[in-house]
């Protein structure tokens, strides 16, 4: 027994002194939205296949991103939030825009099928303003004549954690409803005046399937996932359009990439544009102080770009137009090394 | 008072302290059921979600990502890496703080100070822990790691092991130790060999009931080791660990995800499990 | 004898002797620099917000991240009202529970289900909070919640407390589920305590004639009121404590707008969770990190006044014997 347990303990020693001497492969961390998350996820898996490089990524929310890369403790972070140039400056962080989706309103009410309810933008803020309370509410009746409505109060659910989910909805709400501007505003943790947390889009999407008559809203390959029923949504020219990949291509059509990426696609013009568009951006320092990392995370992208655009349509997302696939490799000549010299990622 | 009367009211008396004892082992026994009817639910649940989740593949592939088969193993090895580690370095120190309590001036100042301050960092929310790790080391040196994270889970251990080690030493009659001192022994070579060699399976469960304990945090690994989608052996990358793995699969809306999060909690399950029943097999044996 | 062994253990002693000694303190008084150590980093990120708000920070319900003005009485009520739910329905069915493993079970009875309770400790945090979300949720919801509200609607004051939305989530639920999560630990501590309580004891009450209860009541739990006490303070402990069970079902809500039991709210432990990854550098973290340091005082609160109420009832006592 004795001889039994020292040996083990032995045997426990030498395998935590080899894992503590480590052997390096390359590998790159980046954290943040969890919008993207299962794309980055299998655009990794299978750059890794490829070369044996790590593309390590932690969805922690954009907020989440925006802070770690801040403090540098990853090598890129991940945020649907765009920052503005200036702060970018500030900062001395470069962003790129990797793939654009949309922001799905869900709900769980009996009788209602999925794409059968019609919102508007103003009607969404009065909700989650919690103006509007019911399901029979004459304002709901009104743009949805004909639709069963129950006489049930309205739970709403949004995200308890820092989104730029969230960002994308409350800056979609600010600009169609002047109420929500002034009352709650834009960002990605606002002051909610109703509604539960979920934790991420995930936790949103289980809190709507749970409770009978939520309202939530995910981004849309959660939708797809989870079979969940979403609205339709009046977007600016005035149509009810469906949440797909044509209709976010369409929000993001009018998109000047070429010049600047602070771009926010939500309230497009367009007849087909999805109203709650986004892209979902990286974000890194003009300066590195590990330029290896930093070049194997370009190439990264660049592969993704390259590569990566039926990993991307599996999981509904709209990848980046040409045009702007070429702005931002030529917006990499930002990112330099220490000495001044732009890091390689071919 | 006639004697009937007088022996009808302790007859009254008498029938009403059985009544009241009646309800009350009625009620112990309502207890035990709910209880019990909680445990079974959850286990159940546990096991019929856990287990065919529970493949050979589960045990040897890495986690994948959405859709795609695949496993738990880089999640099992960083949580067996880093509970160990967090061991090691948290428990001799725990053990140490315990011997200084139990066998050094028990009743000094010093002593009494560090018995509360122990109860209260028991009793400290181990995100806490976590976050308090996150500015010292995962800010301070640019990184999340391994490393952090076993710093934040041996802050959990030695707590608990300072607690169990006191308790345990604290029973060996005093008598044992008086007689090593009579034979001349000097003070370390009567902790060492005689009260520690006592008191040593009860130690060994403290130590036991620190690791099922980490085993199964979460968060105090959340903002320290991250986590890893692939599979590392080198402790000053970011970590995946099961408990960490099973929180971010759980909630999602995939499938694969969702079956590797229940068969990761019904493996930490089994595996705290195992660990209690070895402690109380051990305490067992020595009484 | 051979004399030059003697003096030579002499000498040796007292100098391990010393090293064994300091080592052993210096464990003792790193402990004292851990908690140290962490309440000065916790003080140290939560200044900007101790300074803009100082105690008015426990009383304020604003919580909004875009105008960066906080207040923590939300997160407060949050974490207080689960743990006292959590208390309530744990203290006396442990007390059941170690009542019926010491007294009532059959000898052969007791090992298994003593185990069997004791699992319920092996579960992880993680997994009651997915349990109570997807499965325990919904079943509190149609089968408790919605026949208590209307079986109390309209009555004045208890009608407030079941009048949120009956959803599953919330206090009643974070602390029906904290009370499961901590039953393991009061009762093991009440069982070993009753378990060591002398025989003898129990034998002469038994023998002048008391029923179970009466001993149980009378003479077991009076002997073992510290060990009693004590792990009630562990479990009150775990339950303040608590992160993953509680973020999943308590609904994290900011808000304080009723005292109903149905609606959602927050802690402090699940705001930490949720919002630490993204707080801004300024305020926003220093006032999650002012939460942090209130919930440490509160553990310090609880650990003093058990102390107190322990010395208050040893006074009580005669002198041992």
């Amino acid at each position: 027994m004795q001889i039994v347990f020292s040996r083990s303990l032995l045997a426990l020693a030498s395998a935590c002194a080899f894992a503590v001497s480590g052997i390096h492969a390359q590998e790159i961390t980046g954290a943040g939205a969890t919008f993207p998350a299962p794309l980055y996820a299998k655009w990794a898996s299978e750059y890794n296949k490829l070369t044996g490089v790590k593309v390590n990524y932690q969805s922690i929310g954009s907020g989440g991103g925006i802070k770690q890369i801040d403090s540098k403790t990853v090598d890129f972070g991940a945020s649907d939030m765009p920052q503005t140039d200036d702060v970018l400056k500030s900062k001395g962080q470069v962003q790129f825009p990797t793939v654009i989706g949309g922001v799905v309103p869900i709900l769980n009410v009996t009788g209602i099928a999925p794409g059968q309810l019609k919102m508007t933008g103003q009607l969404l803020g009065d909700i989650y303003l919690g103006k509007v309370t019911r399901w029979n509410d004459p304002a709901i009746k009104a743009i949805n004549p004909g639709v069963n409505l129950p006489d049930t109060a309205i739970a709403q659910v949004r995200r308890a954690d820092g989104s730029g989910t969230t960002f994308v909805f409350t800056n979609y709400l600010s600009k169609v409803s002047p109420d929500w501007k002034a009352k709650v505003g834009e960002g990605t943790a606002v002051n909610w005046p109703v509604g539960a947390g979920g934790k991420g889009n995930e936790g949103v999407a289980a809190f709507v399937a749970r409770l009978p008559n939520s309202i939530g809203y995910v981004e849309y390959s959660y939708v797809k996932q989870n079979k969940l029923t979403y609205a339709l949504v009046q977007n600016a020219a005035g149509n009810f359009v469906k949440p797909e990949d044509d209709t976010f291509k369409a929000a993001a059509a009018g998109a000047d990439w070429a010049k600047s990426f602070y771009q926010i696609l939500t309230n497009q013009p367009g007849k087909d544009a999805w109203p709650i568009t986004s892209a979902t951006f990286i974000l890194m320092h003009a300066k590195q102080d590990k330029p290896a990392n930093g070049t194997e995370t370009l190439k990264f992208f660049n592969w993704a770009y390259a590569n990566g655009e039926k990993s991307a349509a599996d999981l509904d997302y709209v990848p980046m137009p040409a045009a702007a696939v070429a702005a931002i490799q030529k917006s990499w000549g930002e990112i330099k090394d220490a000495s001044g010299k732009a890091i390689p990622f071919k | 008072m006639s004697t009937n009367a007088l022996l009808a009211s302790r007859q009254a008396r008498f029938a009403s302290r059985k009544r009241v004892n009646m309800v009350a082992i009625a009620l112990a026994m309502a207890a035990m059921a709910f209880g019990l009817f909680w445990l079974f639910w959850i286990l159940f649940e546990t096991v019929r979600l856990g287990i065919d989740g529970l493949t050979f593949a589960t045990l040897t592939q890495m986690t994948p990502p959405p859709n795609e088969d695949g496993g738990l193993a880089n999640a099992i090895y960083g949580s067996f890496l880093m509970v160990t580690l967090a061991t090691l370095v948290g428990a001799p120190v725990g053990v140490m703080a315990g011997i200084y309590l139990a066998e050094f001036d028990s009743k000094s100042w010093l002593a009494e100070t560090t018995r509360f301050v122990n109860d209260i960092l028991l009793s400290a929310p181990s995100i806490v822990i976590g976050l308090f790790v996150y500015s010292v080391v995962v800010s301070r040196f640019k990184s999340f790691s391994g490393y952090a994270g076993v710093v934040a889970l041996a802050l959990i251990v030695i707590p608990v092991v300072i607690r169990t080690t006191e308790d345990m030493l604290r029973l060996v009659p005093a008598g044992l130790r008086e007689a090593a001192y009579a034979l001349g022994a000097p003070k370390w070579k009567v902790i060492a060999s005689i009260t520690m060699k006592a008191a040593r399976a009860g130690v060994l469960t403290g130590v036991l009931l620190a690791v099922a304990r980490i085993a199964g945090e979460t968060a105090p690994l959340l903002f320290t080791a991250l986590s890893n989608q692939f599979w590392t052996s080198s402790l000053s990358e970011p970590m995946a660990s099961l408990p960490v793995t099973i929180f971010k699969f759980a909630m999602s809306p995939y499938e694969n995800w969702q079956k590797l999060a229940w068969a990761g909690v019904f493996l930490i399950t089994l595996a705290v499990l195992g660990l209690n029943i070895v402690a109380r097999v051990l305490t067992r044996q020595k009484s | 004898m051979n004399p030059s062994l003697a003096p030579k253990r002499a000498r040796s002693g007292p100098l391990v002797d010393q090293i064994f000694g300091i080592l052993a303190k210096s464990a003792a008084l790193l402990t004292l620099a851990l908690l140290a150590a962490i309440l000065l980093s916790l003080t140290v990120s939560a200044w900007p917000a101790i300074h803009k708000y100082g105690l008015s920070f426990l009383t304020s319900t604003v919580w909004d991240p875009v105008q960066e003005d906080f207040g923590g009485l939300v997160m407060i009520y949050g974490t207080v009202a689960t743990s006292l739910i959590a208390l309530l329905i744990a203290v006396p069915v442990s007390f059941g529970i170690a009542l019926f493993l010491t007294e009532l079970s059959p000898a052969w009875l007791k090992r298994p289900l003593g185990t069997a309770i004791e699992l319920l400790a092996a579960v992880p945090s993680i997994v009651y909070g997915m349990w109570g979300l997807l499965v325990f949720g919904p079943v509190l919801a149609t089968y408790v919640q919605t026949p208590l509200q209307t079986a109390f609607a309209g009555v004045p004051y208890l009608g407030a407390f079941v009048s949120g939305p009956p959803v599953g989530i919330g206090i009643l639920s974070a602390g029906i589920i904290l009370a499961i999560m901590i039953i393991p630990f009061i009762s093991a501590v009440m069982r070993d305590v009753f378990e060591v309580t002398p025989p003898m004891l129990k034998e002469s009450a038994y023998g002048l004639g008391a029923t179970t209860w009466e001993v149980v009541s009378r003479v077991v739990l009076p002997y073992t009121k510290t060990g009693v006490i004590g792990g009630i303070m562990l479990g009150l402990g775990r339950a303040i404590g608590e992160t993953m069970a509680v973020t999943f079902v308590i609904g994290n809500f900011n808000q304080l707008d009723s005292l109903s039991l149905f609606q959602a709210a927050n802690s402090i432990t699940s705001a930490l969770a949720n919002e630490f990854a993204e707080a801004g550098e300024g305020l926003h973290q220093a006032a999650l990190m002012y939460l942090g340091l209130v919930l440490f005082f509160i553990t310090f609160v609880i650990l003093s006044l058990s102390k107190i109420l322990l010395a208050q009832l040893r006074k009580g006592e005669g002198t041992k014997t």
